[in-house]
């Protein structure tokens, strides 16, 4: 190859740059810092997963002393009274599990129907018809809108995600209580018969967190399973309309099972960032030691009760709270697990075919 | 035929005509003859009913689950905005009943923390992430992503009692430090998995045309993987940033709050208890006092506009990578 004026230059300048090494084996010393480099990147690697059982046996240690005293009895014992030393959390695991399932079954209705109308590109699409009727649908500037539209309303979803539970749990507090309260007080005059209205909301109580909950679950329902309808093979929707099914026979006929999978990896994902989140509940559920199936009672969560007795908890105390702790430890760790699992599978499915 | 041949003689040159015109027009647009509108809207036909009544449902559950979203700004502008002013920056928080007040050792405890966690996970995941980019299939390196997808969602309160346990109790008091731990361990998955997808989406010929130049991995690594996935990890550790900010479960018993600048005897001391805004929400917001909570509404807007400034941040950079 003849060597033109500008890789003359370009050599000349490499040269100048650091003139005789470019074209040198590796020297020692680089060879050295390599295999220390790489030496580095396996070892905080490794890190990561001795991280996870870091955390396991730091607080599975500190509980020891108080599973010795209170033994498999601390899970469904119903009081919590530190001054007798009386410790039990079944009334915490039932709200956990309580509030998560129903936050996940609000979340997830919304949150799947979120997921279709994004992968369905509804709002594209009418705003393409919008844009078609005065002839502007390839105009260079507003052609473009209908694909920054859905953008748009994608990244919104996601920014549902971002704003702080704290800030949530503030706005359930001073906005969503008030609103709700005159409706939830004539719904226990009406039907107070009702065991999930049989109590009258005086303040905190489930549903405020429920509702706030699922709010704050819903985007990662919504990410996970629009992916999982956007991965699901174009030509299968092709042939679903080919045989002449409508919109929606495709979608529930053909769509939603063949995305199931990845839908409901990302359900238990949410179901998993319910059971643990924390201060949406320290704030809207009243923080109070019932075992109740009302809607509008106060209750308890393990993670509320682990963040409103923490900081004050006496030394005797504290490893009552870290059995507490590995409890929640145990039920998340177990359900992200199966979680990420789904997800895996249905990823090397999806791969496959 | 669909050429647009003349007819042949025999047939009448009318109907020739006709028949030319049908066929240009249906090659104009082979769909010109099918009514769209009866065949998808009608709302007569229980089929296409359905399908049309259910679009508009998901479209309405869409728009209510936004609702929340504006519902919270509309809020914070409405209730901080009222209360926003430069003394909430700069002075400390005011003692029950008492009038006035800010929080600007809040906005330092958290500034503070956010930034020692940074400092702490970055090279850690980002060098995770290298690896994991580099190491394909190994089992290490499925262990290791598995873990880190676990470790995403992993409760926050717990990080907090780990570091209670782990930190707090072992030096013998609340501070910054054991504060950054615990959201450092809410940062790193979230560093991990973007820099291992940022890294591995360098184009493979750019790596192979640096180790055909002679280049040892490690340099391949610093001047061409990481350089050209760079805009990708910012948008990693900017979106692990801006949660890290909101997080306040972590922050309750390992930083706890204090009502002072983040000093001890005239020194920045990092091993006090230490203020933040998102932990002064939670105290406030409990409080019978007008005055706190007005704080906490302002606080809480300071907080959002935070987080929302570091998303958005994030999210420039990744636009970047994809133009790239």
């Amino acid at each position: 190859m003849a060597s033109s004026p500008e890789t003359i230059r370009a050599q000349g300048e490499v040269a100048a740059w650091n003139p005789g090494q470019i074209w040198q084996p590796p020297s020692s010393a680089q060879r050295w810092i390599d295999r220390i480099f790489r030496r580095l990147c396996v070892a905080f690697a490794a890190l990561t997963i001795a991280l996870i059982a870091l955390l396991v046996i730091e607080i599975g240690v500190k509980a020891v002393p108080a599973f010795r005293e209170h033994g498999l009895g601390f899970l469904y014992g119903r009081t919590w009274d530190p001054n007798t030393a009386h410790y039990g959390i079944l009334p915490e695991i039932w709200g956990t599990l309580y509030t998560s399932l129903l936050a996940l079954f609000l979340g997830s209705a919304f949150g799947i129907a979120a997921a279709i109308f994004l992968s369905e590109a509804y709002l594209g699409e009418v705003v393409f018809k919008i844009l078609k009727k005065f002839d502007l649908h390839f105009h260079p500037i507003w052609g473009k809108l209908p694909e920054q539209l859905e953008l748009l309303l994608k990244n919104l979803i996601e920014l549902l995600a971002a704003v702080p539970s704290v800030v949530y749990g503030l706005w359930g507090l001073f906005v969503v209580i008030p609103l709700i309260r005159p409706a939830c007080n004539w719904l226990h005059a009406q039907f107070g018969w009702f065991p999930l209205f049989s109590t009258d909301l005086s303040g905190p109580g489930i549903l405020p967190a429920v509702f706030v909950l699922s709010i704050m679950i819903l985007p990662t329902i919504t990410a996970i399973s629009r992916n999982a309808l956007v991965s699901v093979p174009p030509k299968l929707r092709m042939a679903a309309y080919g045989l002449g099914a409508t919109r929606w026979e495709t979608i529930l006929g053909v769509l939603l099972p063949t995305a199931s999978r990845g839908i409901f990896g990302g359900v238990v994902l949410a179901f998993g960032r319910a059971l643990g989140e924390t201060m949406a509940l320290a704030m809207l559920v009243g923080n109070a030691n019932r075992l109740t199936v009302s809607l509008f009672s106060p209750a308890n969560t393990l993670a509320a009760l682990l963040a409103n007795s923490f900081p004050e908890a006496g030394a005797k105390e504290i490893p009552v709270l870290m059995y507490a702790a590995l409890v929640l430890l145990a039920i998340t760790l177990v359900v992200n697990m199966f979680g990420a699992l789904v997800l895996e599978r249905a990823a090397a499915k999806s791969e496959a075919k | 035929m669909s050429d647009g041949k003349p007819a042949p003689a025999k047939v009448p040159s009318n109907a020739g005509t006709l028949l030319h015109r049908a066929e240009e027009e249906a090659a104009k647009d082979p769909l010109a003859g099918v009514d769209f509108r009866e065949l998808e809207l009608n709302l007569y036909k229980p089929r296409t009913m359905f399908s049309i009544i259910l679009s508009w449902i998901v479209a309405g559950m869409t728009l209510l689950a936004l609702i929340p979203l504006f519902a919270v700004l509309c809020m914070l502008i409405w209730r901080g905005g009222r209360k926003l002013s430069l003394a909430l920056f700069t002075q400390l928080p005011p003692a029950p009943l008492e009038q006035g007040g800010g929080f600007g050792n809040a906005i330092l405890g958290t500034l503070v923390m956010v930034g020692l966690a940074t400092l702490i996970t970055v090279p850690l995941g980002v060098l995770t992430g290298v690896y994991l980019a580099q190491a394909g299939d190994s089992r290490l390196a499925a262990g290791v992503r598995f873990s880190a997808k676990v470790l995403t969602g992993f409760p926050s309160i717990l990080a907090g009692v780990f570091a209670y346990g782990a930190i707090v109790l072992a030096t013998g008091g609340y501070s910054a430090v054991a504060g950054g731990i615990a959201l450092s361990i809410l940062m790193l998955p979230t560093i991990i998995l973007t820099s291992e997808s940022a890294i591995a989406m360098v184009p493979a010929k750019m790596k192979e045309a640096s180790i055909g130049l002679g280049a040892t991995s490690t340099q391949t690594v610093l001047m061409v993987l990481l350089p050209t996935a760079m805009p990708g990890i910012l948008t990693g550790v900017m979106l692990a940033v801006a949660r890290a900010a909101g997080e306040t479960a972590p922050l309750l018993f390992t930083a706890l709050f204090s009502n002072y600048w983040l000093a001890s005897n005239g020194h920045f001391d990092l091993m006090q208890p230490t203020a933040s805004l998102a932990v002064l929400i939670y105290n406030f917001s409990g409080m019978p006092f007008q005055n706190q909570v007005e704080l906490a509404w302002a606080a809480a807007l300071v907080l959002v506009v935070l987080v929302l400034v570091t998303n958005l941040i994030g999210q420039s950079f990744s636009r970047q990578q994809v133009q790239q």
